[in-house]
């Protein structure tokens, strides 16, 4: 394809699609019935985002591997086509597929680590796909490279050139993925989930990214994405997809100001509500169920022959919060901040190096395993990832009766059985799910289960640590009501872990903000979120994408 | 070979009751695994391709011959006369229920090399004839076509012979295809290709037994014994040798392994020293050396074995316990990094939250996790002891030399390859029982590793 | 870096001394001198004059542990313990059963060994990584499974059958090399090219399978994918993503083993009559020469942990990400 004159041609025709994706359908390898994908059409237009939005399984990372032929060999294009100037992809051969790949259209992906070659530079990785798709010579494209890498706001390009993808944080690796598919400066880019794994300031700083680019450049940017926030912020069109199929698409003001279809609307209500607060009793507890006390938890680092230990990691490094009963208190902070580790050092499971925990007036990090067993009954914890918070080898009864039977409830097998049965009930789930397996449920489902197995032993405190940050959105709003009803109904107290601010209003009574293993902000969920004084909370705040305008 | 029931001894060794214990025991483990779904997903991938079928029918049959081969007995003498009739003298050979099968195969010996099916002796020999006058000639062999009146009806005898010989096999083969088909009536399984195995197997193993009885099907050594007969009996050893010795290291590596992993700490350390210096030690040599030095134990102390098989039998549990502590390590450290994995996994650490004691933390949470590496383990060991047992018995530390095994076989035979003519039928014998043994394992092994390892088990999701 | 090599060398010294224990145990705790020296000179006839005459020259008439009958220092030198078993340490191993200084046998025979080890190991590891990568680039096709099975076939023949059936057909059918014997010098070749081929060929089916996983884990993951995104085409990905990559796993497998090549292979030599060490092994096992097997045992584990240190050494210069400490 000659390049100068497809550029102008596209030029001059900017309301035309630069992409048309028309009936794309994929299917299965050998189960030519069930089809991933059915039907979908949609058009990429130049300087414009257009957001493909849906939930886990809906197929969105699929039509983008189907664009670029990049499916893997369980999955197979039934029919369709890509129309990409004026030629059907599907039709091209691989070579002048590769010709395409990375120079026309370019990707992102969501795990910029592992989407990165391991014992590559970063300076080489970019420079492979120059020199595939460019005739520049050595010198020129090390200049190129470095303008790129500041382009996406790399520090010292110069010397970043030659360092591995490990050695830069998150967020620089995602820019190091933009800058590589800005190389040859595509028409189109396809970011699939570019921000999921990121922290939300570094999220801002890439999406701002995204955008400006979009406009600069007159990029067409297909955002794939769950995160109805990040198509607010950053799309003009949108797309909703739902079980392989595109339901609705609108530009974006429509689409939420009047979401057609039922499941549109429901994505739209599931995110949380910014101006509706817990009430509180203005940020101070009356009885505290639990204190921390000036809490540090430092790890070793070792080094040298003998192995000394040379240096302490500060995990935690000093802090003081308390719950009081029927009280949420949220710990907000990025990842690395140390707020699973203060979790952790809670529930006794790690050894605290200073400090003092006290759970209803006894002091507990000092108790041995055998006095702890006492209180482990009335301090229970809900994890983040549902697929490995169960033993997959044990039925649904056997995994909630088990803190009945090592506390010693003092319950005869019957009993438990019944329990068991009240408790599946409570967390809306059927009675008859308890001599199934986990991996039989959703991961919704198998967070409720969680929640029956703390309930299991009548805990007066739930740790909660990212109970909903690996839910999708609609089932996300479901199980935080779940545990505010708990709350009312039976007085636990929650001490909830998380890195998302936005569902903090409805659900935190106190929050604390946490750095660097430090508190750096605490008090009422209102008085917070509304007026923060902390710069990092005022940052944190902006970084949030809000659906509501 | 006729006997009467009550005139025998039975001869319990050692290894007999190990493998019959491994066989109730796996059968229990397959019981409990069969509870899990997931673990019954697993089975049933294994088994729903052909292949999976195909090989697991031929390890099973392999398994067979070698459990009747476990059974063994010793025959009472005929009473001598003066002897006080209440005593019975037993026969010094042992005997086991796989030789009944057998018939007579075991006890044609020719007086040296003869070629596969043949009549006449392979080397000439000085006689005399009718006249008396010496020529030299070909004998003919003692046993072999000893039932024909004609030598000329040898190849009509042949094709009689063997038409029988499968006949016999097809008929217990659909015998066994009708039990089977009864009671797997409503089931998705590739039923069919495993009848069909159990067919040509037992044609084969019908036409070998009843041809072996009239003829040397696969010749004889420079010994004169029957090479099918020996290959045969080789399959006990090569099953053996299989098993008991990852059985034998499993509860070792298991214990440290997940100790190591659970505990870390110091514990970790020692387990992670122990198992350093062992695979430090060349392998071979450690072996080489345990059982040189069981060996002198053995001649040394006479008293303890009644008979000679016994003593073989000594040293081939002692080759499998080395065997088993110098292979060890792999699956220690494998389940020590699994351990330290699963520890780290949520629901451990709920556990934890729970005061779930340790003990029932590793039986509960931490062993019905880590089940599949020591099954993957299990299999694929297995074709790799068969392997080893031969090298060893070349180099003369493996089993006993009286002891019948593919090894011992291809040792004798090793020069015989560079004779002329070529003797080549003893290196045959050996070479098929163990690659067909050793191929269905690999592939079967290849299948519950697709099937089980949970790595393969991703990239079937995605 | 220095530090961490420093501390895996102070490691090997518990290993060693557990290595030590281990043979120590099993060449003298198990059965005493004079057991073996029975068990050497024919079980029944033997007289206690001979077994006693037998264990004085061997050096084997030393207390096991402790002697209480020497003086001072003595005590603890003159045994079993210090003279056969801590005197590895210095490298002394003393005399062979037929009165052979063992560690000039060593050192005479390791030649042999290497020129037949080594040619084998790189050679055999470049067509493994050949035939891994062609496997490879046609997977999900007939050739691929084709060749699966070919590979599982061939992992499925005992080594003792491709060395005999090489021997067999390439030097006593086509007559084109010796059958077995050595000559030093630059005439060796002819004694060593069968062996070498007959090594590379017996291990290609475990070592090509076992690369093929390897490459196919490293082609699923998210920089191959990034790369075919990027417009490489499935050569590139495989050559300049894969193989980099897969052949991490693939170091630790045989840097480990590198030293240990000192050690010759037991069968080959045994079979191709290469007066090398692995011949020499067999020889003493055959003739049950326990000297020469201590020795060999201590010097294998020596070479092992070289192996170890060799393989960490390795890693940090091939893997960025790994830093030692």
């Amino acid at each position: 394809m000659n390049r100068n004159s497809s550029k102008k041609q596209t030029q001059k025709s900017a309301q035309a699609p630069v992409l048309s994706v028309r009936n794309l359908t994929v299917c299965v390898n050998n189960h030519q019935q069930t089809h991933i994908l059915k039907k979908v059409s949609f058009d990429l237009k130049h300087g414009e985002v257009f957001a493909l939005v849906g939930e886990s399984g809906s197929g969105k990372s699929v039509t983008s591997l189907a664009m670029m032929r990049l499916l893997s060999d369980a999955l197979h294009i039934l029919d369709g086509e890509v129309i990409f100037e004026n030629n059907d992809l599907f039709c091209a051969t691989e070579q002048e597929m590769t010709a395409v790949r990375g120079n026309r259209v370019a990707m992102i992906f969501q795990e910029a680590l592992t989407s990165l070659n391991p014992v590559q530079k970063i300076g080489t990785q970019i420079d492979e796909t120059l020199r595939l798709h460019s005739d520049l010579n050595n010198k020129d494209r090390i200049k190129r490279i470095i303008e790129l890498l500041e382009e996406v706001g790399l520090p010292n390009p110069e010397t970043r050139i030659d360092w591995y993808p490990h050695q830069l944080s998150g967020g620089q690796q995602q820019r190091v993925m933009i800058a590589m598919a800005l190389a040859c400066e595509p028409d189109v880019l396809i970011a699939d989930e570019p921000t999921t794994a990121l922290d939300v300031t570094i999220q801002k700083q890439v999406l701002d990214l995204i955008r400006g680019l979009a406009q600069s450049r007159q990029l067409a940017v297909l955002l794939i994405t769950h995160d109805m926030g990040v198509v607010r912020q950053t799309a003009q069109r949108v797309g909703v997809m739902y079980q392989g199929e595109i339901i609705e698409e609108n530009s974006c003001e429509e689409f939420f100001r009047n979401p057609q279809k039922k499941y549109s609307r429901r994505l739209i209500a599931s995110l949380p509500d910014h101006n509706h607060f817990q009430n509180s009793s203005d940020g101070t507890a009356l009885e505290p169920l639990l204190s921390v006390e000036n809490l540090k938890v430092h790890f070793p680092q070792r080094k040298g022959i003998l192995q000394r230990i040379h240096d302490w990691t500060r995990a935690v490094d000093g802090i003081s919060l308390s719950i009081g009963r029927g009280e949420t208190l949220a710990l907000v902070g990025e990842s690395g901040c140390g707020k699973t580790t203060t979790g952790r050092a809670i529930l006794n499971l790690d050894r605290l190096t200073s400090g003092r925990i006290t759970f209803a007036g006894e002091t507990i990090n000092t108790l041995s395993h055998r006095a702890m067993q006492p209180l482990r009954r009335r301090i229970q914890v809900i994890f983040q990832d549902p697929y490995s918070s169960m033993n997959p080898r044990m039925t649904v009864l056997r995994i909630i009766e088990e803190g009945m039977i090592s506390l010693k409830l003092g319950l005869t097998p019957e009993q438990r059985e019944e329990r068991v049965i009240a408790l599946l009930k409570r967390v809306h789930l059927e009675p008859e799910h308890r001599h199934r397996y986990p991996h039989e449920f959703s991961g919704g489902q198998r967070q409720r289960i969680s929640i029956a197995r703390a309930l299991a032993v009548n805990p007066e405190l739930i740790v909660c640590d990212e109970p909903t940050s690996a839910l999708d959105v609609s089932t996300r709003a479901e199980v935080l009501k779940l545990l505010q009803e708990l709350q009312q109904d039976l007085g636990v107290s929650y001490l909830f872990i998380t890195h998302d601010l936005s569902i903090i209003p409805q659900l935190a009574h106190r929050v604390a903000v946490m750095k660097d293993g430090k508190i750096v902000e605490t008090g009422a969920t209102k008085k917070v979120l509304k007026e923060p004084h902390h710069s990092y909370t005022q940052e944190l705040l902006n970084a949030v994408p809000h659906a509501r305008i | 070979m006729d006997i009467d029931i009550f005139s025998v001894k039975p001869v319990i060794l050692w290894t007999d009751i190990m493998i019959w214990l491994l066989v109730i025991s796996a059968s229990a483990f397959l019981l409990m695994l069969r509870q899990n779904p997931e673990a019954r997903a697993q089975w049933r991938q294994v088994f729903s391709s052909r292949l999976g079928m195909v090989t697991f029918v031929i390890i099973l049959s392999y398994i067979a011959l070698a459990l009747v081969d476990s059974l063994h007995f010793r025959k009472a003498l005929p009473p001598v006369e003066g002897q006080n009739s209440s005593t019975v003298y037993y026969s010094n050979t042992v005997h086991s229920v796989l030789d009944l099968a057998l018939g007579e195969m075991g006890e044609l010996k020719e007086r040296s090399y003869s070629a596969p099916l043949s009549l006449k002796s392979f080397t000439k020999e000085n006689m005399i004839d009718a006249s008396g006058e010496p020529y030299r000639d070909y004998p003919d062999l003692q046993h072999a076509g000893s039932h024909l009146n004609d030598p000329a009806d040898y190849n009509t005898d042949l094709l009689l012979q063997s038409a029988t010989g499968m006949g016999k096999g097809l008929i217990v083969g659909l015998i066994l295809c009708t039990l089977l088909k009864m009671s797997t009536r409503r089931s998705t399984f590739p039923w069919g290709a495993a009848m069909a195995t159990i067919l040509v197997i037992a044609m084969v193993l019908g036409w070998l037994i009843h041809m072996g009885n009239l003829y040397h099907v696969l010749g004889t050594d420079r010994a004169g014994n029957d090479a099918l007969y020996a290959s045969i009996k080789g399959i006990r050893t090569g099953v053996l040798i299989g098993t008991l010795a990852t059985l034998i290291m499993m509860p070792i590596a298991i214990t440290l392994g997940i100790f190591a992993g659970y505990f870390r700490g110091w514990v970790d350390d020692v387990v992670q020293y122990l198992y350093t210096t062992l695979s430090s030690i060349p392998g071979i040599l450690l072996i080489a050396a345990a059982i040189l030095q069981f060996q002198v134990f053995i001649d040394l102390n006479p008293g303890y074995f009644e008979v000679g098989l016994e003593k073989a039998d000594a040293r081939f549990l002692g080759l499998c316990f080395i065997l088993g502590i110098t292979s060890w390590a792999g699956l220690c450290r494998l389940l020590r990094a699994e351990t330290l994995k699963i520890s780290q996994l949520p629901y451990v650490q709920a556990a934890h939250a729970f005061g779930v004691s340790h003990i029932r933390v590793i039986s509960r949470h931490i062993l019905p996790n880590v089940m599949h590496i020591i099954l993957i383990t299990f299999v694929l060991d297995f074709s790799g002891l068969i392997l080893a047992e031969a090298v060893l018995s070349y180099i003369g530390v493996g089993v006993d030399s009286t002891m019948p095994s593919w090894g011992n076989m291809i040792n004798l035979a090793r020069s015989e390859l560079s004779q002329d003519p070529v003797v080549w039928w003893n290196l045959i014998g050996a070479f098929f029982f163990m690659f067909t043994l050793v191929l269905s394992a690999n592939l079967f092994s290849d299948l519950v590793n697709d099937a089980f390892n949970p790595k393969n088990r991703q990239e079937r999701a995605v | 870096m220095f530090a961490y090599i420093i501390r895996r060398l102070l490691y090997a010294i518990p290993i060693l001394i557990g290595v030590n224990l281990i043979t120590f145990f099993l060449f003298f705790v198990v059965n005493s001198p004079g057991d073996v020296a029975r068990a050497h000179l024919g079980e029944k006839y033997v007289t206690q004059d001979a077994i006693d005459n037998w264990v004085q020259e061997k050096g084997y008439h030393y207390p096991l542990m402790f002697n209480g009958e020497a003086e001072g220092l003595a005590k603890a030198t003159d045994t079993i313990f210090f003279q056969k078993s801590l005197k590895l340490f210095t490298f002394d191993f003393g005399q062979a059963d037929d009165g052979r200084n063992i560690s000039s046998d060593v050192l005479t025979r390791m030649g042999p060994s290497l020129a037949l080890a080594v040619p084998s190991f790189i050679i055999g590891i470049w067509v493994n990584i050949c035939v891994a990568l062609v496997v490879v680039m046609f997977r999900g096709t007939r050739l691929d499974k084709a060749a699966i099975a070919l590979l599982v076939s061939l992992m499925s023949i005992s080594g003792l059958f491709y060395i005999i059936g090489g021997q067999y057909i390439v030097a006593t059918l086509w007559r084109l090399v010796p059958i077995s014997g050595f000559e030093p010098g630059p005439m060796a070749w002819k004694f060593l090219i069968l062996p070498i081929i007959i090594g590379v060929v017996s291990g290609i089916g475990l070592g090509a399978r076992w690369y093929r996983t390897l490459f196919l884990e490293s082609a699923d993951q998210d920089f191959a994918r990034t790369a075919r995104a990027k417009g490489v085409s499935e050569l590139g990905v495989l050559f300049r993503h894969v193989l980099p990559n897969a052949l991490l796993p693939i170091l630790t497998g045989i840097v480990v083993v590198i030293p240990s090549l000192f050690m010759g292979s037991l069968l080959m030599e045994a079979f191709f009559g290469i007066p090398g060490l692995g011949s020499y092994m067999l020889d003493a096992i055959r003739a049950q020469d326990f000297a020469i097997v201590r020795t060999m045992v201590f010097v294998g584990s020596v070479l092992y942990i070289i192996g170890l240190i060799l393989t960490d050494i390795s890693y940090t210069i091939a893997d960025p990400r790994v830093r030692l400490n």
